[in-house]
């Protein structure tokens, strides 16, 4: 019984790093994705283009190898060591490498959502924002009062589904080290030898991500008030 | 000099000559109706007019003032001081904003420009905040007015996808008429609806008429066109073919394309009626 109790506790330390980099990617990579999404549409060829190839790069290659090559970069470029990275930052290893793992998440899901923001933006009838103009609004008053809410509304449901792979991509995080959930359940099997942790750790997954799809379907409904 | 003058409108897509110097007088209160087969450059006239394209070349004045092409100080005090709009516009597609009720479509760009107006007095803090709140009230009460004139006090409450298309498309008048345009521009305004419910939209319109509304109508609705305006505009290859009053162009025609296209338009009734 005590075991358990042990257990548990360490994969819920381990849920803690989960969560931490799950908000962080979320609150950096919700902005961030818009203002790409602004850039790949912008009339500025140069500006549009390097959006573009940055985007096609980071979807078109692994998560993973995105994570350690920005963890190799202050090293390998900058010639600055981890630990004096960390001295230098006051900070102790360990955060340095979550600060990596969630630098190189927040890149990469900014991608995906701008590529989502942008879809949902375009499908938006010209008719709104010339209905918008004819009324004297300003570009930014059309593009707040009158496109948000419906781009929003547009872009929930493939937004939903990225949230969701991002609980599951989270265990990627272990690659520097991170003790996240998958992580901490690993060491747990090896430490108590059996297998139980990886059945704990997988009713975590299931539970988050099920009071996360209730959450986000609850949001849905309630912006589905209208028809388009 | 007439209340609007426009003078010589060009305007071309790429190769394609679209308008090819289009000139008209108007005065205060009067209702032009502009007719011509599909492609004529009609739309293309009235997306000029209130600034959805840039004209290539030409000139509009508006009781005097220029305002088109606009210097940068024309363009300052544009935005300053603008308590009404110039041209209102009405679509064919209505464009109500979806996720709003018919009230709010309405009341949205006036909060908003009573937000400018107090900006532009440099009002500021708990003062404005309690201005804006009033203005915000009046705004209200004024759009319900409104939306009364055009018979639809039972649906302020409701959202545009529960309303039918001639239900729409007065929300989309009452809109337009919320800023008080000095001249207000109707593209088609009955083409997207079924033809039963044409004819409460065509009311309205004779309603604001009958008040002495300055408007321009884009329309195939030729009947329509004969009662309610004071000038039938026939356009044709990007030129204004024939330009008089309704009996003038119905029933005098002076040119062949004219004829051509009445007797076209006509044939069409006699067969939709058959
Ligand atoms: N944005 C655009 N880009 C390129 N060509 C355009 C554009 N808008 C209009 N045109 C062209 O300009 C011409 C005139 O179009 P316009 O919509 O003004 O005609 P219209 O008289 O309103 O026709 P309809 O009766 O069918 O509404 C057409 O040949 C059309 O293809
Ligand atoms: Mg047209």
């Amino acid at each position: 019984m005590e075991q358990f109790w042990d257990i548990i506790i360490e994969l819920t330390e381990g849920f803690g790093n989960t969560l931490l980099l799950f908000a962080v990617t979320l609150v950096f990579a919700f902005p961030l994705g818009l203002l790409l999404a602004f850039g790949s549409m912008s009339k500025f060829k140069p500006l549009k283009w390097f959006v573009k190839v940055l985007i096609w790069v980071i979807r078109g290659t692994p998560l993973m190898l995105q994570i350690l090559l920005v963890s190799f970069i202050p090293q390998y470029v900058f010639h600055v060591p981890t630990k004096e990275l960390a001295a230098a930052l006051n900070i102790t290893i360990n955060t340095t490498m979550f600060l990596f793992v969630a630098l190189a998440f927040v890149i990469n899901y900014a991608c995906y959502f701008s590529e989502i923001y942008r879809a949902g933006i375009e499908a938006i009838p010209v008719g709104q924002y010339e209905a918008g103009q004819v009324l004297g609004l300003t570009k930014n008053q059309i593009f707040s009062k009158i496109v948000l809410m419906q781009v929003i509304r547009r872009i929930l449901p493939p937004m939903s589904n990225e949230i969701i792979t991002l609980v599951k991509d989270t265990s990627l995080a272990q690659i520097l080290g991170v003790i996240d959930l998958l992580n901490a359940a690993k060491h747990a099997v090896n430490h108590y030898v059996i297998l139980t942790p990886f059945v704990y750790a997988t009713i975590f997954y299931l539970i988050f991500n099920g009071l996360l799809t209730l959450l986000l379907g609850w949001i849905e409904k309630k912006l589905s008030y209208y028809k388009v | 000099m007439a209340f609007l003058e426009v003078k010589d409108i060009y305007k071309n897509f790429g190769e394609t000559q679209v308008l090819k110097g289009v000139s008209f007088d108007m005065e205060k209160g009067e209702v032009f109706s502009i007719i011509g087969s599909s492609g004529n450059g009609k739309t293309t006239l009235l997306r000029c007019l209130n600034f959805l394209e840039v004209a290539d070349g030409g000139k509009i004045t508006v009781d005097g003032e220029q305002i088109f092409p606009i210097d940068a100080e024309g363009k300052k005090r544009a935005k300053v001081d603008k308590k009404r709009l110039t041209f209102g516009m009405v679509f064919q597609n209505f464009n109500l904003f979806p996720q709003y009720t018919a009230l709010k479509n309405i009341t949205l760009a006036m909060d908003v420009r009573s937000d400018n107006l107090l900006k532009a007095q440099n009002v500021k803090g708990a003062e404005k905040k309690r201005l804006l709140k009033e203005a915000k009230e009046k705004n209200e009460e004024t759009a319900k007015q409104i939306l009364t004139r055009v018979g639809l006090e039972n649906k302020m409450g409701n959202y545009p996808c529960e309303l039918s298309g001639g239900q729409q498309q007065r929300v989309a008048i009452a809109r337009a008429l919320a800023l008080s345009p000095d001249i207000l521009c109707f593209d088609e305004p009955t083409s997207a609806l079924d033809p039963e419910l044409t004819g409460e939209v065509l009311k309205v319109i004779k309603q604001l008429r009958d008040e002495g509304r300055t408007m321009i109508i884009v329309t195939h609705e030729m009947e329509f066109a004969k009662n309610v305006s004071d000038k039938i505009i026939f356009m044709a290859d990007g030129v204004i073919e024939e330009m008089g009053t309704p009996a003038q162009i119905f029933d005098a025609p002076q040119s062949e394309k004219t004829r051509a296209f009445l007797s076209r338009s006509n044939e069409q009734e006699a067969g939709y009626d058959a």
